[in-house]
């Protein structure tokens, strides 16, 4: 259906799911575009009007949305009648059954996107006058009778004023036609179930207080049910902030915007074809490790109450399955506490760890405060590219210059250049050869197996309370201690 | 190009004039309206100029310049006005429209008819927890995968242990509504805000006896509600998403901002940080329907969706950070693709009306976990677009939901103030 909406970039009045029910109910109302009959129907000495089954709007639903199961239908019509679009004729509980139970539809005069918020003097008029009716079915519940006595005690000084608010409404009320009667009043009381709903259900007036500053009626003028005049007395609602108008756009605003189209044109895209097949394929690749899809052995803590599982993530013995992971990609393997310390032993088994260890001090020194990052890069600097520095690494010139030049005023940014590149470095050169190495593929193929000693969470949250999280060390070594979270 | 408006127009000696007018640029779009006191006439009667045509005789008036119209005019440079840009910026939107549409040669769920369908899944809630007093809003998992962290309508946020249902840490926050709440990496602390503007971070003790409210640190500060925070790859760096429409990144230990980020025309709503080691990206989204992507370095806006008709509720990266998803009020979630720049999917139904207030990925990708206003959770098939599952059991709104870090479980948490664990 279309969407009722303003100009580009403003959305539509909220909540949608209000336009969205209010579409359905007219759908089914309509009889003659494939709605339900909506008929009176005999029962004992007296005629119900305008009813429906709950069977009928369940079917209505089904065939009309797409619903291959009766359960979502009858979710569905629970939730339409839940903000009073529909409602049982003799139950207060605004669900859908799917049986002969009646219902009946909500006058459009008390849909929810009138933005009703009754007061309570509305109410208590509301209460007052059922018990002056002499009507079996008018007579209030527990609930309500409940209610009804609080309010007394909270209005005692203008009672007089709502009891004759009361008799008024039930003059005005014995005037209409029988049948009509009956209509009305079931309305209204469909009307304050849903803002007064019974105990235990839920309340759908409720609204999501991020969303409140754009409702259609910003200033919450209070109209009364009854025409009661709005003695001043009542409190704004403290949710509804008055919205500030949107900002019309600018001249700078128009420029960013026409900068930014710019920059998206000079943008090199790949095809959707491409993406879809690159989407795919990691999609295979992580399938046998997704718990939702596959089977995982040891079996999930979630359902045993047995956390092996977990305990065997935690701990350095990595499993093939994990092991194989590593082969994926460079960032899998790094992503991965052991597989980072396996690639790190194999690199010093080689003497060229210091691509590594620069790669893992960099990363080290973005996590850290603010304050600490200038004099963390000057020791990056000095172990890892000074004259002379005792683990130096080979940067091309350009990023050698760009990174020098960064140092000038050092910032959590300085060596992404210099990461970047060692990363690639890395990733066309070790990283190849590490996957063919004996670590590496002794533990793939479960021909040796890894020993760590396994650190216990508590001591690591202990060693960690401290601001400076990471033992300064001066080789930069991973500390298995700290990686254990990373 | 720029003509002289006044040009063929006599300009009486010593009468004072605007002359200097002739001198401006003339944009073709304005409508030139010259007014004045013929020095002839007695009557003053306005001389315009119709769009695009400059010259008019004038040369039998003695006109005096209405200053009016110079101020006007001097407001503008280049020849450039308001409804000129605009122009050109619609112009330049179909064009990227255009190119992009030239690399749509296919749809996604077209190619993944190739892969197997998912089996039918029977996903069952093994945990629920109990302890919130109002509406929860938000959750986080530990990185331990068992621990979480909850917030509610009734500023109350509980750390609890999952999988043993206990409750290990409260928090009382002084305000309503904590519509944010993040753990940090490490575990020990966690991270909450909301009507309060703030975002706090708050070290969570081992003692038990210890009251950890008290140690509670205000890190983020914004103009508006906080909607959202998540830690870096650090303790020592918070994202805040906020009401006030923008995005923010903080130094926890000196509360600093380190970088703001501009560009959201409305509430920000949600964001979440690239998965990746060494990314520097965060993708938003807000109530302005779109979603951003920006660079955490320089503070820029590099990529941007409006493909939703309403708020954009949650946002949430791709396992592999080159896509992520959205959930909007327009009751539909949908898939993004970075590197072709385009939505790839729309996930929709006739039968779901009410807005999805948040998604998340399986393991690998492979599924999409959308909670709905509706109180039902859709399990979407991201690759073929169609429906897996419908979680029937949150008694009111789903506000969020969250895969745990191990892709064991599904965390959701709802309105009626309880929290779910599921798996299959």
């Amino acid at each position: 259906m279309e969407i009722p909406g303003g100009a580009r970039g403003t959305p539509p009045p909220h909540p949608l799911s209000l336009r969205k029910m209010e579409d359905i109910v007219t759908r089914i109302q309509d009889e003659k575009a494939g709605g339900v009959a909506i008929r009176t129907v005999k029962s004992f000495l007296s005629k119900i009007p305008s009813v429906v089954s709950g069977a009928d709007i369940v079917q209505w639903l089904m065939k009309n949305l797409s619903i291959e199961d009766p359960a979502e239908a009858i979710h569905l019509g629970s939730l339409i009648a839940a903000h009073g679009y529909i409602f049982p004729i003799n139950d207060h509980v605004l669900t859908l059954k799917d049986d002969g139970t009646l219902y009946r539809f909500q006058s459009p005069y008390f849909w929810p996107s009138n933005c009703w918020e009754p007061e309570n003097t509305d109410y208590a008029i509301y209460l007052c006058k059922r018990t002056m009716q002499n009507k079996a079915r008018l007579e209030l519940a527990d609930y309500e009778a409940e209610n009804l006595a609080r309010l007394q005690r909270a209005f005692a000084r203008k009672w007089e004023f709502i009891f004759m608010q009361a008799e008024a409404q039930v003059k005005i009320d014995r005037k209409k036609d029988k049948a009509e009667r009956k209509i009305l009043d079931s309305q209204e009381r469909a009307f304050w179930d849903v803002h007064r709903p019974v105990p235990g259900c839920v309340n759908t007036t409720e609204m999501d207080i991020r969303k409140c500053r754009r409702e259609k009626n910003p200033h919450r003028v209070k109209k009364s049910v009854y025409g009661v005049p709005d003695d001043g007395q009542s409190q704004p609602s403290p949710v509804h902030v008055s919205s500030q108008p949107a900002r019309k756009p600018t001249r700078e605003d128009v420029q960013k915007e026409i900068t930014f189209l710019n920059t998206q044109l000079d943008r090199h895209c790949m095809k959707v074809s491409k993406v879809a097949d690159s989407l795919m394929t990691y999609t295979e690749q992580f399938l046998e490790y997704d718990p939702f899809v596959s089977a995982v052995d040891p079996s999930i803590p979630w359902i045993t109450d047995d956390t092996t599982f977990w305990d065997l993530e935690a701990s350095r013995e990595p499993s093939q399955q994990r092991v194989k992971k590593w082969g994926f990609s460079l960032e899998e393997a790094l992503k991965d506490p052991a597989g980072r310390d396996q690639f790190l032993k194999f690199l010093e088994s080689e003497f060229s760890s210091e691509n590594l260890r620069f790669w893992l001090a960099v990363q080290d020194m973005k996590r850290r405060p603010h304050q600490e990052v200038s004099s963390r890069a000057q020791e990056i600097w000095q172990e890892f590219l000074a004259e002379g520095a005792p683990s130096s690494i080979n940067l091309d010139s350009h990023s050698y210059e760009r990174t020098s030049q960064n140092l000038k005023d050092p910032g959590r940014y300085s060596y992404e250049d210099a990461q970047d590149h060692i990363f690639q470095l890395m990733k066309s050169d070790s990283y190849a050869r590490f996957l063919r190495s004996n670590i590496y593929q002794d533990l793939l193929l479960a021909r040796k197996k890894v020993s760590y000693t396994h650190t216990p969470r508590s001591l690591i949250c202990t060693a960690l309370t401290h601001s400076s999280r990471f033992t300064g060390q001066s080789t930069f070594l991973p500390s298995p201690m700290v990686m254990s979270f990373g | 190009m720029s003509q002289d408006p006044l040009e063929g127009c006599r300009i009486s000696a010593g009468k004072k004039s605007a002359v200097s007018l002739g001198k401006a640029l003339h944009p073709p779009n304005l409508l030139v309206v010259v007014e004045g006191t013929c020095g002839a006439c007695v009557a003053a009667s306005p001389v315009s100029a119709p769009e695009g045509s400059c010259s008019y005789n004038v040369a039998h008036h003695h006109l005096c310049v209405c200053v009016r119209v110079c101020m006007a005019w001097q407001g503008l440079q280049k020849g450039e006005t308001l409804a000129s840009l605009k122009q050109e910026s619609e112009n330049l939107r179909r064009k990227l429209e255009e190119e992009r549409g030239k690399l749509t040669d296919v749809e996604l769920h077209q190619v993944a008819e190739k892969v197997e369908t998912v089996a039918a899944l029977s996903i069952k809630t093994r945990r629920v927890l109990k302890g919130h007093g109002n509406k929860v809003l938000s959750m986080d998992w530990c990185k331990d995968k068992r621990r979480l962290v909850s917030s509610s309508q009734d500023g109350k946020v509980i750390v609890w242990d999952a999988f043993t249902l206990n409750k290990e840490h409260g928090i009382t926050l002084p305000c309503t509504w904590v519509m944010a709440c993040a753990y940090a990496p490490s575990g020990c602390a966690v991270a909450c805000g909301g009507l309060d503007n703030k975002c706090s971070v708050v070290p969570l003790s081992l003692d038990r006896n210890e009251n950890v409210t008290a140690k509670k640190k205000s890190v983020a500060m914004h103009t508006n509600y906080v909607s959202g925070c998540s830690f870096t790859n650090s303790d020592m760096q918070l994202l805040t998403s906020s009401g006030d429409g923008t995005c923010a990144l903080w130094d926890v230990e000196s509360g600093q901002l380190l970088q703001s980020f501009h560009g959201h025309t409305a509430d920000v709503l949600s964001l979440d940080l690239a998965p990746s080691e060494t990314g520097n990206t965060f993708v938003s989204g807000g109530c302005d329907m779109k979603a951003n992507v920006w660079d955490m370095r320089s503070g820029q806006n590099i990529q941007s969706f409006d493909n939703h008709q309403s708020d954009i509720n949650c946002v949430k990266y791709y396992p592999s950070g080159d896509a992520f998803a959205s959930a909007s009020d327009d009751a539909t979630c949908r898939f993004y693709d970075l590197r072709a720049d385009r939505e790839v999917a729309v996930y929709q139904k006739d039968s779901i009306i009410f807005g999805a207030s948040s998604v998340d990925f399986s393991l690998s990708g492979r599924l999409l976990f959308a909670g709905y206003n509706d109180y039902t959770i859709n399990v979407w098939d991201v690759l073929k677009g169609t429906r897996v599952s419908v979680l029937f059991g949150h008694e009111n709104r789903v506000s969020r939901v969250r895969v745990s870090p191990d892709g064991t479980a599904l965390c959701s948490a709802s309105w009626d103030n309880t929290l779910r664990v599921s798996r299959t």
